[in-house]
């Protein structure tokens, strides 16, 4: 315990020995654009906590036109944040990228409906039109329908919900913090809409988690640590400070040139929180990946075929222990 | 209202009152048929400006459905030939203004084997027409995957321009299809894409009275158009009302994004005030235009006439209150005067001034009723005055006449003390001032006591002076030694040589012999003495059959005679004691006057009168007194002269 202490000490030395130490450069790079998806990255770039933590850090858009894999293959970004399926894709490709923090603990895909389609219970998709969105998305629907034995078409859908609001498909794949919430600001009451979480399926797949690869781990594992933690950082300030957050999600998403609604901003901080918030409940084990979540995940996926082999669960997340400070 | 309040607070306060709630009734029906009948022209006008709009929006669209409807027709029903394709696409985008762009995109593998997406597109840049393949992920995009799925025609949700500019587009696609092996087969899409400046133009353009404006709604509820740029394209009405917590837009969006028609109440984002809203859908691509209609600004004249009328009833209101209050005045004043002058009146002062007759109304007349009863009250005064002094005049000499008529009836008892022989008393009680009954006694010589009693017929003064009249002829008559009947006779005969006013009176006149007791008597009409025996019987004394005095001249009397005992008494009243009456007009009665006398024939004579006299007094209770009453008793004593008896 001592020693517990004298490292955290040590670590923290930097920071209030006002003798600075010079930032280091890194990048970040978001699976997608600036919203509130992201808001505790962006919050902690601006309230200084990455500077504090020694990082000079730059936030690079993510987006279809920019996959975060690529950038993190190229040297381009050091850290991504990735689901944690894409994260085991990439490493059984050959990329050896690490998860140093599984942010989003629960999953926020899911599957919905209209009643006014008579669908009320998951077995009234049998025959359906489902609509689903690339490769990785497809996992849990897949998973999901082959243990009920469903036999249900499915239909590639776009990033937009305007296939299913048209009755293009009879089930539309969603993000519960993003596309659910589009759907009931296009005049869908939800208590016209049946939603199915795969959560509640037992088909929990942790989403968004920090990654970075194996070699920058190992050269300075304290910068990774200390990225972690101004976004742990970030991320609870975010959540106590829900009007300046939606504030400066606002402020980037204009500056990017995309449209943006506050309400809805405000829907997926909120709804964020809800998936972030660690199974035990305390905030202070943000960050951890459950073995049971990664194993479910990872044998799935070998099941389904994506992965080859299940890697090590220790090598494939590397916590950031103490011991890891410099 | 004060109940002690004066007419003119009443009158004003009742009239205001009255006035002020038909008033406010007729305004307030007014008020409402008018702003009815605006609020349904604003309607009315609502439901023109839509239709003229939506009808002006769906033409251009409609024109612009046709371009790739007709390309499709083409493309199903002709072989496909690549070079002509692409310059039918290529004119089709010169020779349209409207078109931005436009594509024919290929199913995978559709146009030739080999090709998995084919999808040749022009479009217009600065450069004039250009033509480049659309990328191959093509299938998944809105514009072709929506009108795939759903196999027919739509118009897709408005969208930026690649180009990053501030251009709104929208995209217009119609499937086309293949028969082939006697199969229908969807062989890709045709689209066509606008820019929606111009209908951003035409709905900006909508302007209703300072602040009214319109906007457009897309299929999901998103702003296309409104005032508020900042909304376009980034909010829906939805994500609207969940920012306003405003559940009833969000369900006035669902009815708009229904296609529905209506007209609302609303709440105007812009001005923040009370607005109508109207809205209506386009028939071609089902976006919804609202026209919001500012209330207050559309009822603005009412509001303003209602003021001018708010101002003209107060003024009107205030000339009321003068009016009445110089009506009340008018009335008031006067009555104010003859309220003290009644006042004063009352108090005695009959010569108050009464305030002037000014007009012929009510109070007019009030006040000649007024003088007229202070001139009658005077009058009333005035006799009245005179009447009370004549009749105390009367009053006083009628006491006179009653002590005169006193004086002449014997009244000190006993009245010869020095003869032991017999007691005599007697009592007259009249009934007014004045009375008609007699009675006398007297010594006609030393041994014959005359004595009388009687009833003049009638009362008052003329019975009186009949009555005096009477006394002394008796008296006269009597003491000439004559009996009893011949006084009668003679009495009789003066009393009705001069009788204009046909008075009479019964008379009963006896003579004692002191010495031996004997009676003589004789009765003219009056009520039959008693004789009390001492043997306690009391009996009447036979009648003489004698008449009234005064009514036959020559009417012939006769005496009768009776012997008294020692102790036996004669009982003399007159018809005042048997018809007193009581409160319920019962007679006192002879029965009752028997009775009595047997009770009270062993007191001493003096206090059997007192006695008789209370009986009837106390018999008649309150009943007021008839008649005069009269009562005389002797009671013969024969004392020492019992010799006498054997001489009679």
């Amino acid at each position: 315990m001592p020693f517990l202490l004298l490292a955290a000490l040590l670590w923290a030395l930097p920071a209030w020995a006002g003798k600075p130490a010079p930032l280091k450069k890194a990048a970040f790079i978001p699976q997608w654009v600036p919203q509130a998806q992201f808001a505790g990255y962006y919050m902690a770039l601006e309230k200084g906590f990455y500077q504090a933590h020694g990082i000079d850090l730059t936030i690079i858009s993510g987006g279809p036109a920019n996959p975060p894999a690529d950038c993190l293959t190229s040297g381009q970004a050091q850290f991504a944040t990735l689901w944690l399926c894409t994260g085991l894709e990439m490493r059984d490709r050959g990329i050896p990228v690490v998860n140093i923090a599984q942010m989003v603990q629960r999953s926020a895909l899911m599957l919905v409906a209209k009643k006014s389609s008579g669908i009320r219970t998951i077995q009234d998709l049998q025959g359906k039109k489902v609509g689903v969105w690339g490769p990785i998305f497809q996992l849990q629907p897949r998973a999901l329908f082959k243990k009920l034995g469903l036999d249900v078409q499915f239909t590639r859908q776009s990033y937009s919900v305007n296939l299913f609001l048209r009755d293009g498909v009879d089930a539309a794949s969603a993000m519960w913090y993003n596309e659910y919430h589009t759907i009931i600001n296009a005049g869908l009451n939800p208590d016209e809409l049946v939603p199915f979480f795969f959560h509640e399926y037992g088909l929990n797949f942790p989403e968004d988690g920090i990654y970075v690869l194996e070699p920058t781990l190992q050269e300075d594992p304290a910068l990774c640590c200390a990225f972690m933690k101004a976004s742990i950082k970030g991320w609870l300030y975010a959540f106590d400070h829900v009007e300046e957050t939606l504030d400066l999600v606002m402020k980037n998403l204009k500056e990017a040139h995309i449209p943006a609604t506050r309400v809805h901003q405000k829907w997926m901080l909120e709804r964020m929180r809800d998936l972030m918030r660690p199974a035990s409940g305390a905030w202070s084990e943000t960050g951890l990946l459950l073995r049971a979540d990664y194993l479910r995940v990872a044998e799935m996926m070998q099941k389904e075929g994506f992965i080859d082999a299940v890697p090590e669960f220790t090598s494939f997340h590397k916590d950031c222990t103490p011991d890891a400070a410099p | 209202m004060p109940r002690h309040k004066g007419i003119a607070f009443k009158l004003a306060c009742l009239i205001l009152l009255s006035c002020c709630v038909i008033f406010g009734l007729t305004f307030w029906y007014n008020y409402g048929v008018s702003r009815r009948l605006i609020a349904k022209n604003i309607e009315k006008n609502a439901a023109e400006l839509m239709i003229a709009t939506t009808n002006q929006l769906d033409r251009v669209l409609a024109a612009v459905e046709k371009v790739p409807q007709n390309l499709a027709f083409f493309l199903e029903s002709a072989p496909c030939d690549g070079g002509q394709m692409m310059d039918i696409l290529k004119a089709l985008v010169e020779n349209n203004p409207e078109i931005y762009g436009a594509a024919i995109a290929f199913e995978p593998y559709s146009y030739n084997r080999n090709t998995l997406a084919f999808a040749p597109y022009y479009f217009k840049s600065s450069d004039g027409v250009v033509f480049r393949y659309l990328s191959s992920d093509y299938f998944h995009s809105d514009w072709y995957q929506i009108p795939h799925e759903l196999q027919r025609p739509i118009w897709s949700e408005p969208y930026y321009d690649e180009g990053g500019g501030d251009i709104i587009m929208a995209t217009y696609s119609v499937p086309f299809y293949r028969e082939a092996l006697g199969k229908r087969r969807i062989m890709g899409i045709v689209t066509a894409d606008i820019s929606l400046d111009w209908l951003q133009k035409i709905v900006g353009g909508i302007q209703i009275a300072e602040t009214g404006y319109a906007f457009l709604l897309s299929k999901n509820g998103t702003f296309v158009t409104h005032p508020r740029r900042d909304l376009i394209m980034n909010e829906t009405i939805f994500s609207l009302a969940e920012a306003r917590s405003d559940p009833a837009l969000r369900e006035v969006g669902r009815s708009m994004i229904d296609e529905q028609s209506g007209y609302t109440p609303f709440f105007c984002t812009m001005t923040n005030k009370a607005c109508w809203m109207g809205y209506s859908p386009l028939a071609s691509s089902g976006w919804s235009l609202a026209v919001l209609f500012p209330q207050n600004e559309l009822m603005a004249d009412i509001v303003s006439l209602n003021r001018t009328v708010w101002t003209l009833v107060l003024a009107g209101f205030l000339l009321l209150l003068f009016v009445i209050a110089g009506i009340a005045r008018s009335i008031t004043r006067p009555l104010r005067s003859l309220t003290s002058a009644a006042r004063d009146i009352a108090g005695g002062n009959l010569d108050a001034p009464l305030p002037e007759k000014r007009s012929g109304d009510e109070v007019g007349h009030l006040a000649d009723s007024f003088a007229y009863m202070q001139q009658a009250l005077k009058q009333y005064i005035q006799d009245l005055t005179e009447t009370t002094a004549a009749k105390e005049k009367i009053e006083s000499e009628l006491r006179i006449a009653h002590e005169i008529q006193m004086g002449i009836l014997p009244k000190v008892f006993p009245p010869f003390p020095d003869h032991s022989e017999f007691e005599i008393c007697a009592a007259l009680e009249p009934a007014k001032e004045v009375g008609g009954d007699l009675y006398d006694f007297f010594f006609l010589d030393e041994r014959h006591l005359c004595f009388t009693v009687g009833d003049v017929s009638g009362k008052g003064v003329p019975a009186s002076l009949f009555m005096a009249i009477t006394q002394t002829l008796v008296k006269t008559k009597a003491t000439q030694g004559l009996a009893p009947h011949v006084v009668l006779e003679r009495v009789n005969r003066d009393l009705s040589l001069d009788n204009p006013s046909l008075m009479f009176v019964t008379l009963f006149l006896g003579i004692l012999d002191i010495e031996t007791g004997e009676v003589t008597y004789s009765n003219g009409g009056h009520n039959p003495p008693y004789v009390l025996r001492s043997d306690g019987s009391v009996k009447q004394l036979p009648g003489t059959n004698g008449m009234a005095l005064g009514v036959m001249e020559d009417f012939v009397f006769r005496s009768k005679s009776v012997r008294l005992g020692p102790g036996e008494m004669l009982f003399l009243y007159t018809d005042g004691v048997t018809e007193a009456m009581d409160v319920n007009e019962t007679l006192y009665s002879e029965a009752r006057l028997e009775k009595k006398l047997k009770e009270v024939e062993e007191m001493p004579i003096d206090q059997m009168v007192r006695t008789i006299m209370a009986s009837v007094h106390a018999f008649a209770g309150k009943a007021p007194q008839a008649d005069d009453i009269t009562i005389l008793v002797l009671r013969f004593k024969g004392l020492g002269q019992k010799g006498a008896d054997g001489e009679a």
